[in-house]
């Protein structure tokens, strides 16, 4: 069997849906980002696929490109909250987060 | 390897055992043909270091072994691979074991990147310098790893300050090498050396290409320093506070591999200088010599290699010299000082380029008398 | 060009790429689940390969390893006591969110096998590195300054978000 689209898209999908599963059931903050960082990388597997076996040219990869580029953003501002977080409740369980003032 | 894998494939049929022996087999020899040239780079280099740092400081350093200290190496590899392997009951086991390998592995696949010589490339990536930059920033990870699992407080500070060292001297030494890339215009390195070459010998060598090159290497060799914690930059394994950082905890071979890595890590960032800045694996002597290829390529292996160990001389120099800074002081140096300054060569060189289509100070100088 | 070395090696990627996933998400120990990063965030960038993206690969290495998860792992560290190394983060909604997450794989898993895709022919591994340049710098000129300004935005923010207040002395 030679290895097609569909192998790279099910790996993604797994990736996927590994992450989801992450982000539903882990109650700390960092682990949820994980799972964040998880969905991400499956869906710049799908760029990458994408542009490698259905599109011509690489414009696919340019939009991996950019995912990779908010998700180094997204975890530095989310990782800032968390430790602010921290500092203020002593807790990174997003669980114990429920109070709308410090 | 490649070929001979498939060789293997095709004449006995896949998944044989006869086969999967022989891969296994070939994998061993090769594996173990690293590990001691590794060994032997890394035991020659810890006797340079402590015989350099006898003469700068008077002493006499190691003379029992062999002639004049010769085969201490030798004896400091018997006497690692033969002591009891420790694990502490109240590390993290996993990542206890896991961490050096991590660190070694990073540093010994950075070596297939690099142009030895005309001919002898390991792998001709054509991304080159960028997998050198992305492979060396996993041994990070090891260090974190080992700072980590090992459960200690003068490790995991080591190993925290390694990180922070390490992610951060990452930029500058990025941005320094970019001034280098748009001259080149190309990330393989075998090209870079080769666009260096030239009718005016070492004038064609990048470094002196413009001033904001001339400053670039300057600022890459410092932070190359900070990149592999040599002095002045060797907070994370300070012997006088943290009694060896990130690695206090390991003993035996497992402490050997990091050694090691430390080492690779070292001639990796000597290499790159050299192969940016320097030349790489020309001479102008060697360059027009009419000689066999064969010979010729190993005279350029030498040639590189020695510029490289002339790098790793200066940078042991340094260590015998410099006393080390405070942990402010390094993030000062990399953020206000180095940075800013990195920025400026990048944009200083684009100008240049852009001024004098391309040209270099040696070039037009030659215009400018003929 | 696909031997069955080629295949193997695919193989191994993708199951150390799908492999560390469950221990990311499974593991009761954050530490281990941060580490198990690792080598998802390398198996992706091994995928990368084959897919002919090699500057991304290298991009993935360097940014995903090198930043992202080094600032997690600095996260994990920075937020528990720092000297005790059993890290555990609960686990909840463990059965419903199974149950959920295996329906949207079941529903992605036939999408992709019932589609009929488009395929355009083989192509050949090529460097893909000054493309990207002259892309960014053409097509993509737009969305590239807006993601300089965004990370510009992050660094800012972040920093604003976890520095300590400094209040201005008291006069008498």
């Amino acid at each position: 069997m030679i290895i097609g689209l569909e192998h790279y898209l099910f790996i993604s999908a797994i990736l996927f849906s590994l992450g989801l599963f992450g982000v539903l059931t882990r109650r700390n903050a960092v682990s949820i980002l994980m799972g964040i960082e998880l969905i991400l990388n499956a869906a710049n597997l799908n760029f990458v696929a994408f542009s490698r076996f259905v599109t011509i040219g690489i414009s696919g990869q340019l939009f991996a490109v950019f995912v990779i580029i908010l998700a180094a953003a997204e975890a530095a501002v989310a990782l800032a909250i968390i430790l602010a977080l921290y500092q203020n409740i002593k807790s990174v369980s997003v669980d114990e987060a429920d109070a709308m003032k410090g | 390897m490649q070929f001979a894998i498939q060789w293997l494939v095709d004449k006995f049929s896949f998944l044989s055992p006869i086969s999967i022996l022989l891969l296994i087999s070939l994998m061993f020899i090769v594996g173990t043909v690293v590990l001691l040239l590794a060994m032997l780079y890394e035991g020659l280099g810890t006797y340079a270091l402590r015989k350099i740092g006898g003469d700068i400081q008077v002493r006499i350093g190691p003379n029992r072994v062999g002639p004049v200290g010769l085969l201490q190496f030798l004896a400091d590899g018997v006497k690692l691979f033969l002591k009891e392997d420790i694990v502490p009951t109240v590390v993290d086991k996993k990542l206890f074991i896991l961490a050096p390998f991590i660190t070694f592995a990073a540093s010994c696949a950075a070596f297939v990147a690099l142009s030895y010589s005309d001919r002898l490339v390991i792998s001709n990536l054509n991304i080159g310098l960028f997998y050198l930059l992305a492979i060396s920033s996993l041994v990070v990870i090891g260090v974190i790893m080992a700072g980590w699992a090992s459960n200690s407080k003068w490790s995991l500070l080591g190993g925290m300050r390694a990180a922070a060292q390490i992610v951060s001297y990452e930029i500058p030494i990025g941005l320094s090498l970019l001034s280098v890339i748009l001259i080149t215009q190309s990330l393989n390195m075998g090209e870079i050396i080769r666009s260096q070459s030239g009718g005016w010998g070492i004038l064609n060598w990048h470094i002196f290409h413009n001033p904001f090159v001339f400053i670039s290497f300057f600022i890459y060799f410092t932070a190359a320093l900070a990149e592999v914690n040599q002095t002045p930059f060797d907070l994370p394994e300070t012997e006088s506070e943290l009694v060896a950082g990130y690695f206090t905890e390991y003993s035996g071979m497992r402490f050997g591999f990091f050694f090691m890595a430390e080492w690779g890590e070292i001639f990796i960032v000597s290499a790159i200088a050299v192969t940016l800045f320097l030349g790489g694996w020309q001479l102008p002597i060697i360059n027009n010599l009419d000689i066999h290829i064969y010979l010729k390529n190993l005279l350029q292996l030498g040639v590189f290699l020695g510029k490289t160990f002339l790098l790793i001389y200066l940078m042991l120099w340094i260590r015998w010299t410099l006393p080390r800074l405070r942990v402010d002081q390094i993030m000062y140096m990399c953020w206000k000082v180095l940075l800013p300054f990195a920025f400026f060569n990048i944009i200083g060189t684009g100008l240049w380029l852009l001024i004098f289509k391309g040209k270099g100070i040696p070039e037009l100088v030659i215009q400018l008398f003929s | 060009m696909e031997g069955i070395i080629y295949k193997i090696v695919f193989y191994l990627f993708a199951v150390l790429t799908v492999g560390s996933a469950l221990v990311v998400v499974t593991s009761r120990n954050i530490v281990h689940s941060a580490f198990a990063l690792l080598f998802t965030f390398f198996g992706v960038a091994g995928l990368y390969v084959f897919l002919s993206a090699d500057f991304l690969a290298a991009t993935q290495v360097l940014i995903y390893v090198g930043g992202i998860l080094v600032l997690i792992l600095f996260g994990v560290m920075l937020t528990r006591k720092v000297f005790d190394v059993k890290i555990f983060s609960g686990a909840g909604q463990v059965f419903p969110a199974a149950v959920g997450v295996a329906v949207i794989f079941f529903l992605l898993a036939t999408v992709i096998v019932k589609t009929p895709w488009h395929l355009v022919g083989e192509r050949a591994m090529e460097p893909t590195t000054a493309e990207i340049g002259k892309l960014l710098m053409t097509d993509f000129l737009l969305p590239f300054e807006v993601a300089s300004v965004v990370l510009l935005a992050a660094l800012v923010g972040a920093v604003i978000l976890i520095r300590k207040e400094v209040r201005p002395p008291k006069v008498d």
